[in-house]
């Protein structure tokens, strides 16, 4: 038992689909919040193992997609096909279950408690022991505990936050709060994983830190990323592929070369007014 | 398994030996996923021999240097003994040096291998690759982000390691081919190469043979009777001489366990966990320590503070005398044990030390007050004096007989004189066999029948105790003949938390004026107290209030030097504080945080001038070095103040600088 536990390959648990497949099919979706339509009849897909990135001004319906995507707002119009199976209203509960988890544009953690409390809370719809175990905390609850703590201090390693461990997340720099979030996400072992604006007020630094773990994340544990991000140069050197939104619709999709020189992406960022020509 | 060796005369060997007669017991741990993993000595050696049989699946031959870059891992650890036990010679190098530095002493060396932690290592390495010709396989130990690079001539530790042991399960040969290996390897062979920053110039490959290592390690087990039963934790550069006989040579001789923290951020808190017996530091890892909880403490209650404070003064009484096992008054001991309970003993436990058996401060002088600070609570620090070159030991404090002003009496097998110069001079089994490829320094350094000059000054107190007051070429005479020793006052100064760093000028000139580095920890948590803000190191350490404190230390560091005869003539009479961090990326420090005070003089020429020329103010622009290599320009106006300074007399003086 004394070997040095060599870093196992954590990959996301087999779905049945292959790489490159489609993993999630988003088909003619229109959302409307009463008269406001948020999200007009767009469709995308995401492929299994891609850094998929959703671009687009403010006020473009990025963040409405993604709450589209994880269930949390039902769509009036289309079709959503995750792994194979077509839905149309879930409850967000259901979508970590579908093995789907995302971050928040703001951090939504739990800030009285630690790093490591937090990053659990991640797996506690894994446990299947009930409250009264729980609260008994021997045999199979604890037994299951150690499991799950074995997969967070995988994480924790991971993401290098082995320093801040027991620190109250309330206490911790904001870039180090958001890398908290993700390993709280990761520790669902997500098939696909949203990130909403996983960069947004960081520094250069904490920048480069992050897009390094969102690479690592894709690469070494192979788990499908579907990112919000408003700067533009990570979303260029991150990405597979880009779609861009622009007043709730889609104007462009495709590589990051494809988008950045396309005429409707360029016109929406430099915000030529709609429905003039151009001098 | 393994026949051990009746008389090792190598790690090696002692290895083989740990083996048999301590097989059960930890000989490594590390923390990782958060928890404590070990080793058994009889485990540690399967690693060894793993990894040396994997390297020789590679290409290794008998006489090949390998270069160790990187924290202090285990694997990094058994990479030494690995080497070694093929013939070859581990290099350590400093994982934080800049690409340049890295490529001189890759290259110098003539290593043909790496063994490396990280990504960053790697890509380090590839980044100099046209400047190291010799170098051609490297090793990492953490595969992270390393999986889409070339591996032709890069290999993942685990799979060399694999390699090894497969060998050993196809062929039975393998592992007596390997005994053979260790048997060829003699005493007097060369063990290590240790590159020593050194103050001034190239880096220079400090030769140390098996025996150097053994002898100098036996001895200091012998004299501070360190068995099996010990614990360590390893946390300091690997390529300094210090961890490498603490960690490596007294640990294969003696049978102890070294710990390896998790990471570089987490040393406090492992350090706490695992409660080391023995603990080597430099001044500053206890000035950072003394810093830290000075600093917390300012949050504390008002009830704690008091407490804090009451017990702490108590101690600065009593502590050291009950140390040393002198007569104290009953209600002072009494007294004493209730601060133990109350104060002492939290506050050891806080920073890890409660088990603490003995501990040793190196590396330079530490300040006195400092020293006994950590003594007045019950702790066994001991100063050390040593160098690259004697295997580390050359005096060392006997228990129960400390000074705070000397380095103790010579370790056991050295002998020591002082030259005409002033100059320390020793002999010893640990003396250095030579510098590589560098044969004028070491004639210069070590005559023919083995005495090596030490640079420093220093002298014989009426004890028998050395006493070491500077460097030989740094002590100096004011104009008016008064003795200067810069680094007296400079720790004169340091004692002060405020204050991470001090250069002392003087020698020549009218009186002694000094350049202050405030301690961004310290002096910030005094800002957010006091509501001052501050954009960056450099506003706040040209704030007027920052000057006022820093004025306030001078005075009291000049009160402090006008007690002693010998350095009242060198009281600081002008100050200015330094609007950048020194730093050794540039060159301002050594890799062990030395100041490299030569070079210093020559890059602020501009200022010490405007030191002595009596002006308020001067423009500096300044050019630094990130540790990527990229280099910008900081400017600043720095502001230079008068320090109120105290006649011999007693009474202070009114005029100063004039």
């Amino acid at each position: 038992m004394n070997q040095r536990p060599d870093h196992k390959q954590m990959t996301t648990p087999d779905d049945g689909i292959a790489a490159g497949a489609v993993l999630l099919d988003v088909r003619n979706v229109s959302l409307a919040f009463g008269g406001v339509k948020a999200i007009t009849d767009i469709s995308l897909n995401v492929k299994k193992g891609e850094i998929r990135a959703i671009i687009g001004p403010n006020g473009a319906g990025k963040t409405s997609m993604l709450n589209v995507i994880n269930g949390f707002y039902t769509p009036q119009e289309g079709t959503i096909t995750f792994r194979g199976k077509e839905r149309r209203a879930m409850k967000s509960h259901e979508a970590v279950g579908q093995g789907i988890a995302r971050t928040f544009q703001n951090v939504a953690l739990f800030k009285g408690m630690s790093t490591l409390d937090n990053i659990m809370t991640g797996r506690s719809v894994m446990m299947k022991r009930n409250i009264v175990w729980q609260m008994l905390w021997h045999g199979p609850a604890l037994n299951e505990e150690i499991e799950h703590r074995e997969k967070v201090e995988e994480i924790i390693d991971f993401l290098e936050i082995q320093h801040i461990r027991r620190t109250p997340v309330g206490k911790l720099p904001y870039g180090l709060q958001k890398r908290v979030e993700l390993g709280r996400a990761l520790a669902m072992e997500p098939s696909l994983l949203l990130l909403d604006e996983p960069m947004a007020g960081m520094n250069l630094e904490e920048k480069e830190d992050m897009s390094r773990f969102i690479i690592d994340v894709n690469q070494q544990r192979g788990t499908t990323i579907a990112l919000i991000e408003h700067d533009m140069g990570v979303v260029m050197d991150l990405s597979d592929r880009v779609v861009v939104l622009d007043y709730g619709k889609k104007i462009a999709d495709g590589t990051p070369d494809e988008v950045k020189n396309n005429q409707d992406v360029i016109d929406a960022y430099l915000g030529v007014p709609h429905g003039e020509e151009m001098p | 398994m393994a026949q051990p060796f009746a008389s090792p005369d190598t790690l090696v060997k002692y290895l083989l030996l740990n083996a048999e007669r301590f097989s059960g017991r930890p000989a490594m741990r590390h923390k990782d996923f958060g928890i404590w993993q070990s080793w058994t000595w009889d485990q540690q050696l399967e690693e060894v021999r793993a990894f040396a049989l994997g390297l020789q699946s590679v290409g290794f031959k008998r006489g090949d240097r390998v270069a160790v870059i990187g924290s202090n891992r285990p694997r990094l650890y058994w990479t030494f003994a690995a080497v070694q036990s093929l013939g070859g010679v581990p290099v350590p190098v400093y994982a934080d040096s800049v690409a340049e530095e890295m490529a001189y002493v890759l290259e110098h060396s003539e290593v043909k291998f790496a063994v490396v932690e990280d990504q960053e290592q790697v890509d380090k390495l590839l980044s100099i690759a046209d400047q190291t010709t010799r170098l051609s396989e490297i090793i990492y130990d953490e595969p992270r982000g390393l999986r889409d690079y070339d591996h032709a001539h890069l290999h993942d530790y685990s799979a060399l390691r694999e390699a090894g042991l497969k060998r050993l399960a196809d062929s039975p040969d393998t592992a007596n081919a390997w005994l053979e290996e260790i048997a060829r390897g003699k005493g007097g062979d060369l063990g290590v190469m240790l590159y020593t920053s050194g103050t001034t110039g190239r880096p220079k490959g400090v030769m140390l043979s098996h025996d150097n290592l053994v002898r100098s390690a036996l001895n200091a087990n012998a004299f501070d009777r360190l068995d099996e039963h010990e614990t360590i934790i390893a946390y300091l550069p690997l390529a300094w001489v210090g961890d490498h006989v603490f960690s490596v040579a007294q640990s294969y001789t003696a049978g102890f366990c070294v710990a390896c923290p998790e990471s570089a951020e987490t040393v406090n808190e492992d350090r706490r966990e695992i409660a080391p017996t023995y603990f080597f530091a430099p001044p500053r890892v206890f000035e950072t320590l003394l810093t830290t909880i000075m600093v917390r403490m300012e949050d504390a209650s008002r009830s704690k503070k008091a407490m804090f404070h009451y017990f702490l003064a108590h101690a600065r009484k009593v502590g050291e005398k009950i140390l040393n096992g002198e007569a104290v008054r009953a209600w002072d001991r009494v007294r004493y044990g209730l601060g133990e309970f109350l104060v002492y003993g939290p506050l050891k436990d806080r920073i890890g030390m409660s088990r603490l058996r003995v501990g040793y401060t190196a590396g330079e002088a530490i300040g006195p007050e400092l020293f006994s600070f950590y003594r007045s609570i019950g702790l066994n620090l001991k100063q050390l004096y040593g160098q690259t070159e004697a295997t580390v030991y050359i005096t060392a404090q006997p228990d129960g007989n400390i000074r705070p002003d000397t380095v103790g009496l010579p370790s056991p097998e050295v002998e020591i004189r002082i030259a005409d110069s002033g100059e320390v001079m020793y002999r010893s089994p640990g003396v250095f066999l030579g510098y590589y490829k560098n044969e004028e320094a070491t004639r210069e350094t070590k005559t023919p029948d083995g005495w090596v000059h030490t640079g420093d000054a220093g002298f014989f107190d009426s004890d028998g105790q050395l006493r070491i007051i500077d460097r030989a070429k740094d002590v100096g005479k004011l104009s008016n003949g008064a003795l200067f020793a810069p680094k007296y006052i400079e720790n004169a100064l340091k004692f002060f938390p405020d204050i991470k760093e001090a250069v002392a000028f003087g020698h020549g000139r009218d009186f002694c004026a000094a350049f202050i580095n405030i301690d961004l920890q310290a002096v910030g948590s005094w800002a957010e107290r006091n509501n001052i803000a501050y954009a960056s190191y450099q506003e706040l350490a040209g704030h007027p209030r920052v000057y006022e404190i820093i004025s306030n230390h001078v005075a009291e560091a000049n009160r402090r030097l006008a007690a002693e005869p010998m350095m009242a003539a060198s009281q600081i009479r002008r100050f200015l504080v330094l609007h950048k961090e020194l730093d050794a990326d540039d060159g301002e420090l050594t890799r062990t945080q030395k100041v490299r005070r030569s070079f210093i003089a020559e890059r602020y020429d501009a200022l010490i001038e405007a030191l002595y020329d009596g002006s308020p103010e001067i423009f500096a622009e300044t050019q630094v070095t990130y540790e990527d290599g990229r280099k910008g320009v900081i400017s600043a106006n720095i502001r230079i103040v008068d320090a109120e300074i105290v006649a011999t007399d007693g009474s202070p003086m009114a005029e100063a600088a004039e």
